[in-house]
């Protein structure tokens, strides 16, 4: 960082905290693999949404009442009083899902590019931290509108944490702050739901320091080995990144302006009544493959630790993954049971929207088995037995310049 | 890169106008586009709504007696509705306007002469005066006092002594029967 300016104010304050040679480091000579491809987008994209919501949510939190009489009828004031209220709510809402679809892409190219592989673990780590922040955060913002779902589902997920044994109740008193989900459970949810952002914030910014010291993975797999491996991050990627923004707003107004609440449920246009629990609850799309393996075990502590345990499998994947290539583009064989996992996992979505009865419930089970069998049996087990790699370039430079 | 750049000097934006014109106006668009992107936020901020169909209070001022005062509230600030008397009146108009900090005739403060409205918040800093309770300060001039800083002001409302700028303001009225007022 031999970073040096003619601005004297500049260099006054880079002689005293280097903030201007880490910026100009991080985001404008920064080495980036040149033949990354658009699914290297997802990364700040999901930045741009983690923005979003928390300019939009501290925007919100200027007009909501976290009480349980005057909640629901905040946020229809904030629908049809406040200046742009509809349009920074419905913002809010939908780039909730918008966030999880980048991040959800996210972590299926990791998972595709192997960009979990050393050196690559913490970072994969602190993004299974970051996804896990974000489910809590999602919930418990999903609760604030104090609708039919809203109740309901954090009635549900509450009681999840009932099946720990001997103290389960006593935690889940201590979680609602009464004995049931009520007015202090509604107050403190919005609090850690205003505080988690920041926290969120506060572990990307974790993920971004590993990431640079590790730097980026790219569609081959295989390390930068010099100058003419890469681009600078300003202006090739500083652009594509921009551009990818754009197309990822052009799509989100399609949801925006035409169908704001095609990824809501009715239901929670009705306000919370303890005392009747809609027909059919189901959480928000992002949390149906989960949801579907909690229903798939026919145990209560068996569901609640199936569904903790996909995520944490998610931990440990570094190291179930034995394969010393990381991109998916010369494992012939890890390539074809990555998609049958992304179809199982797609399966998993649906089945969790769908009500627990009939073939649901066996489907729902066979695809739970077969996640933890792609994660526990496939990666470790099978797919070194059988898969021969195909043999990785010499460079990025040598693969680029062939193709 | 037909016209034989390179990406070193690219990136500074040296003598090339086709790009420096791409950078120029891509960024100048992106301005516009997070200018409008912020404004519902910040108009979000203004008065809602709600509020605004809040901003007018009728007063029936049939039960005040004369010399009496009442308080009532208009956009979340308390009004000040005083029955003066006539020895109130014509001190009032009889006020020599030089001897006033914010110079205003007492006809221009008043509809009906009887019949003074004001809004309650003291010019300085924002603090309700004193005066309208019996057994309250009413100041050295007969009016209203502001206990926070001491300001002194007269039966018409203006401002006489004290760190106060200006006179008491008065709010938009109108009447709408000889014995009710519209305010707002």
């Amino acid at each position: 960082m031999s970073f040096k300016s003619n601005n004297k104010v500049v260099q006054w304050v880079e002689d005293r905290l280097p903030i201007i040679s880490v910026m100009h480091h991080s985001i404008y000579e920064y080495p980036m693999p040149k033949n990354l491809n658009y699914l290297w987008n997802f990364g700040s994209l999901a930045g741009f949404a983690l923005v979003t919501m928390i300019v939009t949510g501290i925007i919100l939190a200027m007009q909501y009442t976290a009480h349980v009489d005057l909640a629901f009828n905040s946020v229809e004031r904030i629908m049809r009083d406040v200046n742009n209220g509809w349009l920074i709510r419905y913002i809010h809402m939908n780039m909730a899902s918008f966030f999880f679809i980048a991040v959800y892409i996210h972590m299926f190219r990791g998972l595709y590019y192997g960009s979990y592989k050393a050196p690559r673990e913490l970072l994969w780590q602190l993004g299974v931290v970051i996804f896990l922040l974000m489910m809590a955060t999602a919930f418990m913002g999903y609760v604030l509108p104090w609708g039919q779902m809203s109740f309901w589902g954090a009635t549900v997920i509450t009681n999840l944490f009932s099946a720990i044994p001997i103290v389960g109740e006593n935690i889940v008193t201590w979680l609602w702050g009464g004995f049931s989900v009520d007015n202090p459970t509604l107050n403190r949810f919005f609090a850690l739901h205003y505080l988690l952002p920041f926290i969120i914030v506060a572990v990307v910014m974790l993920h971004l320091i590993a990431l640079h010291t590790v730097s980026s993975n790219n569609p081959l797999g295989i390390d930068m080995k010099g100058p003419q491996d890469s681009l600078p991050m300003q202006p090739y990627y500083t652009i594509k990144d921009l551009f990818g923004v754009g197309v990822f707003l052009l799509a989100f107004s399609v949801f925006l302006f035409w169908a704001p609440n095609y990824m809501g449920h009715p239901d929670n246009y009705i306000p919370a009544n303890p005392l009747s629990t809609p027909a059919h609850i189901v959480p928000e799309w992002y949390f149906l493959p989960f949801y579907a393996i909690l229903r798939a075990i026919p145990d209560k502590l068996g569901g609640v630790l199936a569904m903790f345990g996909a995520i944490a499998v998610l931990f440990i994947l570094p190291w179930l993954d034995r394969s010393p290539i990381r991109s998916c583009k010369f494992r012939p064989v890890a390539r074809i049971f990555f998609w049958v996992f992304l179809l199982n996992g797609l399966a998993l979505g649906y089945l969790g929207g769908q009500p627990a009865e009939g073939w649901y419930v066996i489907a729902s089970r066979v695809a739970t088995a077969y996640y933890f069998f792609h994660f526990l049996v496939m990666m470790p087990v099978i797919l070194p037995m059988i898969e021969r790699p195909r043999e990785l370039p010499s460079s990025i430079h040598e693969a680029v310049m062939k193709s | 890169m037909a016209d034989g750049a390179t990406p070193a000097n690219s990136a500074q934006g040296s003598g090339e106008t086709r790009r420096e014109f791409l950078y120029l106006t891509a960024g100048a668009m992106t301005v516009v586009g997070a200018a409008g992107a912020l404004w519902p936020m910040i108009d979000s901020m203004n008065p809602s709504a709600d509020v605004l169909a809040l901003s007018s209070t009728e007063v029936d001022l049939a039960p005040i007696e004369e010399g009496q005062s009442v308080t009532i509230t208009w956009r979340g600030k308390p009004v000040f509705i005083r029955r003066r008397t006539g020895a109130e009146i014509n001190t009032a108009e009889e006020t020599p306007l030089a001897d006033l900090p914010d110079p205003q005739p007492d006809a221009d403060r008043v509809e009906k002469p009887e019949w003074l409205i004001l809004v309650g918040v003291c010019t300085h800093l924002g603090c309700v005066p004193l005066g309208q309770k019996t057994g309250e300060s009413r100041g050295e001039f007969g009016g209203w006092f502001c206990p926070c800083h001491g300001s002194h002001y007269d039966t018409s409302g203006r401002i006489r002594k004290g760190p106060a700028p200006k006179n008491l303001e008065v709010p938009p009225y109108v009447f709408l029967t000889d014995s009710s007022i519209k305010i707002g």
